[in-house]
């Protein structure tokens, strides 16, 4: 088995003197699709703001890429799809192609300019997401479920071996999220890609991904989604804080 | 008509000056809109007026002849600058609260100036509404070299200054160093504003910046035609206003955003009148 792309060892996180993360231990390992459920609160986006790189936790380590992550530079290897992604100004004039080429900004450095082989990366991305017909499209024009394709479009642009999404469909259209954990699966299958996707939504997540951790605070859970949809009701209230039911989708 | 202004050398040095003001104010311009700052350009014009007032009363009371108006006002523009970047790390959860301490404390410092110099004078007047003989060749060197500047700094930091405009915080994410190009964003409008109000002048140097790509906005697909659209009508609004201006002997200001208000009804009216069709065919 190769080693785990991610692995977070007894990592802790407090603001201020409320822990929002205890002694967390989780691996990743390439190819997965893990889904990581929990409530609001629980410490999820915390978690990916340290994967990012953007909160250094108090305790613990963490290796991405077999590297520390405080030594750790291959930043394009780690797409990243944000919650707020589609929440910006609808009437910005910009087009896909400009929008999912800032995906190459950083990569690109300072001081140097877009080439050809750039470009072509960009129609690329775009053609992965199913929206090459909307390249010279302003953002502004299309469905929330299309502009979250383009968002994710975006961060594949660099060739990144992990793709990180935080609550990808909240504000999509229910009719769009099938359609777009198809396009979730695709990257998975075919293009290889590690997925973390992050969620609160129980039902949705443990049809489609290959692996569920839980977490409130800690990781109550580490499984296969068919293991996890065998918890007991009791196990489940622990994490949530309140009973709930699992609703297992087919697809 | 336009033979008139390569006649005299002051009308030339203003008719290039609006060119290279007509080009930089709108390019500037679309990043200050799309990042919802069109209110700082107000404020810092404000504070350029302090630095005019400043300059006409140095130049008034001690005959300091090297720190002309133009050059304080310049001076005071930047500092302005900086010091709202300042203003909107300590107010972290009111930014906006930095244009209006901006603002007056700009409007202040010119009313204390202005009755320090002994009040109102032509020059004064020409630094508010802009005029069209107003610009020294020493003035048009100066003007020269900031486009130079502008321009350079956009090339180099175009994919930047954008990625930060579109979405802060991927930008951030993705290593961009925010605060650095936010910097130099500001400063250069700082020198873009000083550069116009000799034309334009200081109450309405601001329109020169929006109003352009207000109107390309409605018009314009994607970013750069967004930019191309509003040096068009940058320009288009410069050259008409000048020459209008020159003629009907109205300082230059106001003809050149009542141009751009102009192309700005045309150009909302052509986008209803387009949607109308569009609605009509789809019908």
């Amino acid at each position: 088995m190769t080693s785990p792309i991610v692995r977070i060892q007894h990592v802790s996180y407090a603001y201020e003197s409320n822990y929002a993360l205890q002694d967390i231990n989780l691996e990743i390992p390439q190819g997965a699709f893990l889904g990581l459920l929990g409530p609001n609160g629980g410490g999820k986006t915390t978690l990916i703001k340290i994967l990012l790189g953007l909160l250094k936790p108090q305790k613990g380590t963490i290796d991405l890429f077999e590297e520390n992550i405080n030594n750790f530079s291959n930043w394009n290897k780690i797409g990243y799809v944000s919650q707020k992604a589609n929440t910006f100004n609808r009437g910005f004039p910009a087009t896909v192609k400009e929008v999912v080429s800032t995906g190459l900004t950083a990569n690109i450095g300072y001081f140097r300019f877009f080439k050809k082989q750039h470009r072509q990366k960009i129609e690329q991305a775009v053609d992965l997401v199913g929206m090459s017909a909307y390249l010279n499209t302003n953002i502004g024009d299309l469905s929330g479920g299309q502009q979250q394709r383009i968002f994710i479009a975006r961060s594949l642009v660099s060739d990144p071996s992990l793709l990180i999404l935080d609550e990808p469909t909240v504000g999509i259209d229910s009719k769009h999220v099938s359609k777009f954990y198809d396009l979730l699966h695709r990257l998975n299958e075919e293009n290889g890609i590690t997925l973390l996707l992050v969620s609160h939504d129980l039902g949705t997540i443990t049809s489609h991904a290959n692996g569920i951790a839980c977490l409130n605070k800690q990781i109550h859970f580490h499984g296969s989604p068919e293991t996890f949809a065998q918890l007991p009701e009791y196990e489940l209230s622990k994490i949530y804080g309140h009973s709930l039911q699992v609703v297992t989708h087919d697809h | 008509m336009l033979a008139q202004f390569f006649e005299y050398e002051f009308l030339r040095n203003t008719f290039y000056t609006g060119l290279l003001i007509g080009f930089i104010a709108p390019l500037l311009g679309t990043f200050v809109v799309v990042r919802r700052l069109s209110l700082l350009a107000d404020a810092l014009s404000h504070v350029t007026l302090g630095g005019i007032a400043f300059g006409l009363f140095m130049e008034k009371k001690y005959g300091i002849l090297f720190l002309t108006p133009f050059y304080s006002g310049m001076g005071f523009s930047v500092l302005g600058s900086i010091f709202i970047e300042r203003l909107r790390t300590v107010y972290k959860g009111f930014q906006e609260i930095a244009i209006p301490i901006i603002l007056s404390g700009g409007v202040g410092l010119s009313v204390i100036f202005i009755s320090l110099a002994n009040g109102f004078n032509t020059d004064l007047y020409n630094y508010l509404f802009g005029s069209v003989s107003a610009v020294s060749e020493r003035d048009l060197w100066t003007i020269i070299i900031i486009t130079i500047i502008v321009l350079t700094a956009i090339t180099l930091f175009y994919k930047e200054l954008f990625m930060l405009s579109f979405d802060e915080e991927h930008a951030v994410v993705s290593g961009i160093h925010a605060k650095i190009i936010h910097f130099i964003f500001i400063v250069l409008t700082a020198l873009v504003i000083a550069a116009s109000l000799r034309i334009v002048g200081v109450l309405l140097v601001s329109s020169l910046m929006t109003l352009p790509v207000a109107a390309s906005i409605r018009l314009a697909k994607g970013f750069k035609q967004t930019i191309l659209f509003a040096v068009i009508f940058g320009e288009l609004s410069v050259i008409i206003g000048l020459i209008s201006g020159y003629y009907f002997e109205i300082p230059p200001g106001g003809t050149i955003v009542m141009i751009s208000i102009l192309i700005l009804i045309i150009t909302i009216s052509v986008n209803k009148v387009r949607g109308y069709f569009t609605r009509k065919r789809a019908i």
